[in-house]
C-alpha cells in the first residue's frame, strides 16, 4: 500500500463516527458575514483606501491621465532612479516624461540583474479599501511576480474607481486563481526585533501609489 | 535555550527554569501585552467577527468531516496546474521526499520560507545529513538559526530575544554562513534588518531550490496561500525554478470563496493588522513567471491520529495566528521553549500531545500547561475550544483509554506518575457520594487549618511543587451558607 492511500485509509477510519453531511456545501457554511463593513459612496471608498494604503505607510498620490507622466517623472526623479523597470504591457504614455533608461522585462533578465534596477512602474487588478491592499495578477501591466519584489522603490498605478472594491470578499470575485497572485499592503515591513515595526526588509522599502481617476 | 526538542524535561521543569529568568519574562510580557491590545483593536474594527469566527469554525469542520474527498479533489487541481502531488504518511517519510526532490536538481543549498511544518518533521536537519543546506530566511527565523536556538513563538519565532543579543548573533554568526555582517553593526532594528537584508540578498538571488509551507491550500483550485510581511516569502516562491511545498493536509479548504473569511480573520488574530504585506498565491506553475515545476508534499504525521479523536480533532482546525499565546498567562510566564514542541502555547499543549502522542514525559504534561482560564477559546478565530480538549487529553493521561497512533487503534495505559491523583479522585468521588463524611472532614479541615504545612508531603509533593497549596478558609462553605443566609430564610 502506497502514503497515498494509507493516509486516505486512516482519514477514512478516524471519520467512521461521522454522519455524512450529504448538504451541498454552499449550504453547509452560513455566510452571513457582511460583504462590505459600512455604506460609502464611491468616493469615501476611495478615501478610505487612500487613508488605509497612508496608515500602513505607502505614500499615496492622486492625479489625472493628463497628470499623469509628469507625476511618474516627478517620482522617479526625486528618487535618483537611473533605471526603471517596465512590464510588458504598461501604457507607453505613463512613462512619457520619465528620464531614466527603460528596462524591459523579459524571461532572460536574471534576478540580479534586477537587482541593480532602481525603480518599477506597474499597474495593479484590484484594490481593497477596508485593508489597503493591492492584488496584482500578472496581467501585461503588472509583469511577472518578480518585478514589483526586487527594485527598492516600486510605483503602483491603480484606476479609481472601477478597480478598487471595498473589502476581501468583493476582491476575490473579481480575481481569478488560476492567475499567480500577489497581494500587497504596504511596503515590505518586519516586527520581528522587540516587535519594533522596520520597512522594507526584502521587499521594496518605498511603495508610492497613484489614484488615477 | 538551545537543544533539541527530543527528551526535553517535562514542562513544569522547563516552566520553572523559564520563570527564573528575568530577560526573557521581560521580553515575553512586553510583546504579547502589545500584540494583544493591537489584537483587540484589528478586530473591534469588524463588526461581523462573531460571523466569520463561526463561518472559519464551520469551513474548517466540514473539510475535516470530509477531508478525504477533499484531498483527493486538491490532489487532482494541483496536478492540472502543473504541479506534483506527493503524499507523506510521517516525518521520516516527507524528510525522505524532499531530500531526493533536492538531490534531483543538483543542488545543495535550498532557500525556506518560515514554515511550520518543516519545523515539526525537523526538515533542516535531515537536509544537513544529506549535505543540504537549508537557508532560513524570515528574519526570527534567521536569528533563530544562527543562534542554534529553537523557536519559541508560533509567529514571532525570537520573541525571547532582545535587540542586544540579536547583534551579537549577527556579529558572530553571519560570516559562517554567508555575507558577515557589517563591522559596525548597531542593536539598532533597522540596523539589524538591513544586516538580514543584505545577507539573504546574495542568498535569493541565486537560489535554484525554495521550499515552503503554505496557510491554505484550495481544492476546487488548487491555490496555495502563503501569508507574510517581510517578502522574504515571495523570494523563495518566485525565484528558485522549482519550489517545494510541505503541508499538513488539514490546512485544506474547499473552494476559492473560503478564503475571503480566513484572509480577514488571520492577520488581525496574528499580526493585530488589517492585512500583512504580502501575501502570495499560486496555483501549479505558470510560464515565465516563478519556478518551472512544483511539487505538493502532503503531510500527515500525527493528524490522521488526531482527526480519529472526537473531542480532539477540533484542534486540526487551527490556522497557526497565535492569538492564544497572547493571551495566556502560563504561555506569557514560561515561553515557548518549556512547551518542547515547535507548536508552545495553548494550542502546542493540545497538538503536540495529539500529533506525537502522550508517551514521552513532555507530551504527558503538556495538557497540564494550562490554568484553564479560556482566554485562549475567547481569541480562537476558528473557535477551538482548547480548555474543553486540554481536560480531555489530561483525562487520557491519568485514566489512559483507546486512542489511534499511526492509523491502528491502540489501548493507552495510564501514564507513571499520576497514581496519586487517580487516589485522590477516588476519595473524592466516595466523599461526595457520603455528605456526612464530607461535613465532617471540612469541619475537621478548618479547625486545623493552622497546622496544615505550606507543601504537601509524599505523593502530594509533586502537585505542590508547582502549586501554592490553597489556604483552608476558617469555616466551611455549607457551615457558613447555614449560618448567614440559611438562618434568615429558616428553611434549613
Amino acid at each position: 500500500m502506497n502514503s497515498r492511500e494509507r493516509i486516505l485509509g486512516r482519514v477514512r477510519r478516524a471519520l467512521a463516527d461521522v454522519t455524512p453531511d450529504q448538504r451541498p456545501y454552499e449550504e453547509a457554511v452560513p455566510r452571513d458575514y457582511l460583504r462590505a463593513h459600512g455604506e460609502r459612496t464611491v468616493a469615501e471608498t476611495v478615501e478610505l483606501l487612500a487613508e488605509n494604503l497612508a496608515d500602513y505607510r505607502a505614500i499615496v498620490h492622486r492625479t489625472d491621465a493628463e497628470e499623469l507622466p509628469t507625476v511618474v517623472m516627478r517620482l522617479l526623479a526625486e528618487r535618483g532612479s537611473r533605471e526603471v523597470l517596465v512590464p510588458p504591457g504598461l501604457p507607453p504614455g505613463w512613462l512619457a516624461e520619465a528620464d531614466p533608461v527603460r528596462v524591459h522585462d523579459r524571461a532572460a533578465l536574471t534576478a540580479a540583474r534586477l537587482d541593480r534596477v532602481d525603480s518599477v512602474v506597474t499597474g495593479c487588478a484590484v484594490a481593497i479599501a477596508e485593508t489597503g491592499t493591492l492584488v496584482l495578477d500578472g496581467s501585461p501591466d503588472q509583469g511577472r511576480r518578480r518585478v514589483s519584489l526586487i527594485p527598492d522603490h516600486h510605483i503602483c498605478v491603480v484606476r479609481v474607481p472601477d478597480q478598487v472594491v471595498s473589502s476581501v470578499p468583493q476582491a476575490l470575485e473579481r480575481l481569478d486563481p488560476a492567475r499567480p497572485l500577489t497581494w500587497i499592503s504596504g511596503p515590505s515591513a518586519t516586527s520581528d526585533i522587540e516587535l519594533d515595526r522596520v520597512e522594507g526588509v526584502h521587499g521594496p522599502r518605498t511603495l508610492e501609489v497613484i489614484l488615477l481617476g | 535555550m538551545s537543544g533539541t526538542f527530543v527528551g526535553m524535561p517535562a514542562f513544569p521543569e522547563a516552566a520553572r527554569e523559564a520563570v527564573r529568568n528575568p530577560t526573557l519574562r521581560g521580553n515575553l510580557r512586553h510583546a504579547t501585552h502589545t500584540i494583544r491590545a493591537k489584537r483587540a483593536r484589528a478586530v473591534g474594527e469588524l463588526a461581523d467577527w462573531a460571523e466569520l469566527r463561526e463561518a472559519g469554525r464551520r469551513i474548517k469542520d466540514h473539510t475535516l468531516r470530509h477531508l478525504d474527498r477533499y484531498l483527493e479533489q486538491l490532489e487532482e487541481s494541483v496536478t492540472a496546474a502543473g504541479g506534483t502531488v506527493h503524499w507523506a504518511a510521517d516525518a521520516a517519510e516527507a524528510n525522505r521526499i524532499v531530500t531526493e526532490l533536492v538531490r534531483a536538481t543538483g543542488e545543495s543549498e535550498v532557500v525556506k520560507v518560515k514554515s511550520m511544518a518543516t519545523q515539526e518533521i525537523e526538515l533542516n536537519e535531515a537536509l544537513a545529513a544529506a549535505g543540504i543546506r537549508a537557508y532560513e530566511t524570515d528574519l526570527a527565523e534567521l536569528i533563530v538559526q544562527l543562534g542554534k536556538d529553537r523557536p519559541s513563538h508560533i509567529l514571532v519565532p525570537a520573541i525571547h530575544r532582545n535587540r542586544g543579543e540579536i547583534r551579537d548573533i549577527f556579529a558572530h554568526e553571519m560570516g559562517e554562513w554567508g555575507r558577515p555582517a557589517p563591522e559596525d553593526l548597531t542593536d539598532t532594528p533597522a540596523d539589524l534588518a538591513e544586516a538580514a537584508r543584505l545577507h539573504l540578498r546574495e542568498k535569493f538571488l541565486r537560489a535554484k531550490v525554495g521550499i515552503s509551507g503554505a496557510n491554505f491550500m484550495v481544492a476546487e483550485t488548487g491555490t496555495l496561500v502563503v501569508v507574510e510581511s517581510e517578502g522574504n516569502g515571495r523570494m523563495c516562491l518566485t525565484l528558485p525554478e522549482t519550489l517545494i511545498s510541505v503541508v499538513g493536509i488539514e490546512k485544506t479548504v474547499p473552494t476559492w470563496r473560503d478564503l475571503e473569511v480566513f484572509l480577514q480573520t488571520l492577520p488581525r488574530s496574528s499580526t493585530a493588522e488589517r492585512m500583512n504585506p504580502y501575501t502570495s498565491m499560486w496555483t501549479g506553475t505558470t510560464d515565465e513567471d516563478g519556478p518551472r515545476a512544483f511539487h505538493l508534499v502532503l503531510l500527515d504525521n500525527g493528524r490522521t491520529d488526531t482527526l480519529a479523536d472526537t473531542v480532539g480533532r477540533q484542534a486540526l482546525r487551527c490556522i497557526r495566528c497565535s492569538a492564544c499565546l497572547n493571551v495566556c498567562p502560563v504561555y506569557e510566564r514560561a515561553g515557548g521553549h518549556a512547551y518542547g514542541s515547535v507548536y508552545p502555547g495553548p494550542i502546542g499543549a493540545i497538538l503536540s500531545p495529539q500529533l506525537r502522542g502522550t508517551g514521552s514525559e513532555i507530551d504527558a504534561s503538556l495538557p497540564y500547561a494550562s490554568s484553564l482560564c479560556g482566554a485562549c477559546y475567547e481569541v480562537c478565530p476558528v473557535a477551538i475550544d482548547i480548555p474543553e480538549v486540554l481536560v480531555h487529553l489530561r483525562e487520557r493521561v491519568v485514566e489512559g483509554g483507546p486512542a489511534v497512533r499511526r492509523g491502528n487503534k491502540v489501548l493507552l495505559k495510564p501514564a507513571k506518575g499520576h497514581a496519586a491523583e487517580r487516589a485522590a479522585m477516588r476519595a473524592a468521588r466516595w466523599a461526595f457520594a457520603h455528605p456526612g463524611a464530607l461535613r465532617a472532614g471540612q469541619r475537621l479541615a478548618s479547625r486545623t487549618r493552622r497546622l496544615h504545612p505550606r507543601t504537601l508531603p509524599g505523593p502530594g509533593r509533586a502537585w505542590s511543587g508547582a502549586r501554592d497549596l490553597p489556604a483552608v478558609p476558617p469555616e466551611p462553605f455549607r457551615d457558613w451558607w447555614q449560618r448567614t443566609r440559611g438562618g434568615k430564610d429558616g428553611d434549613r
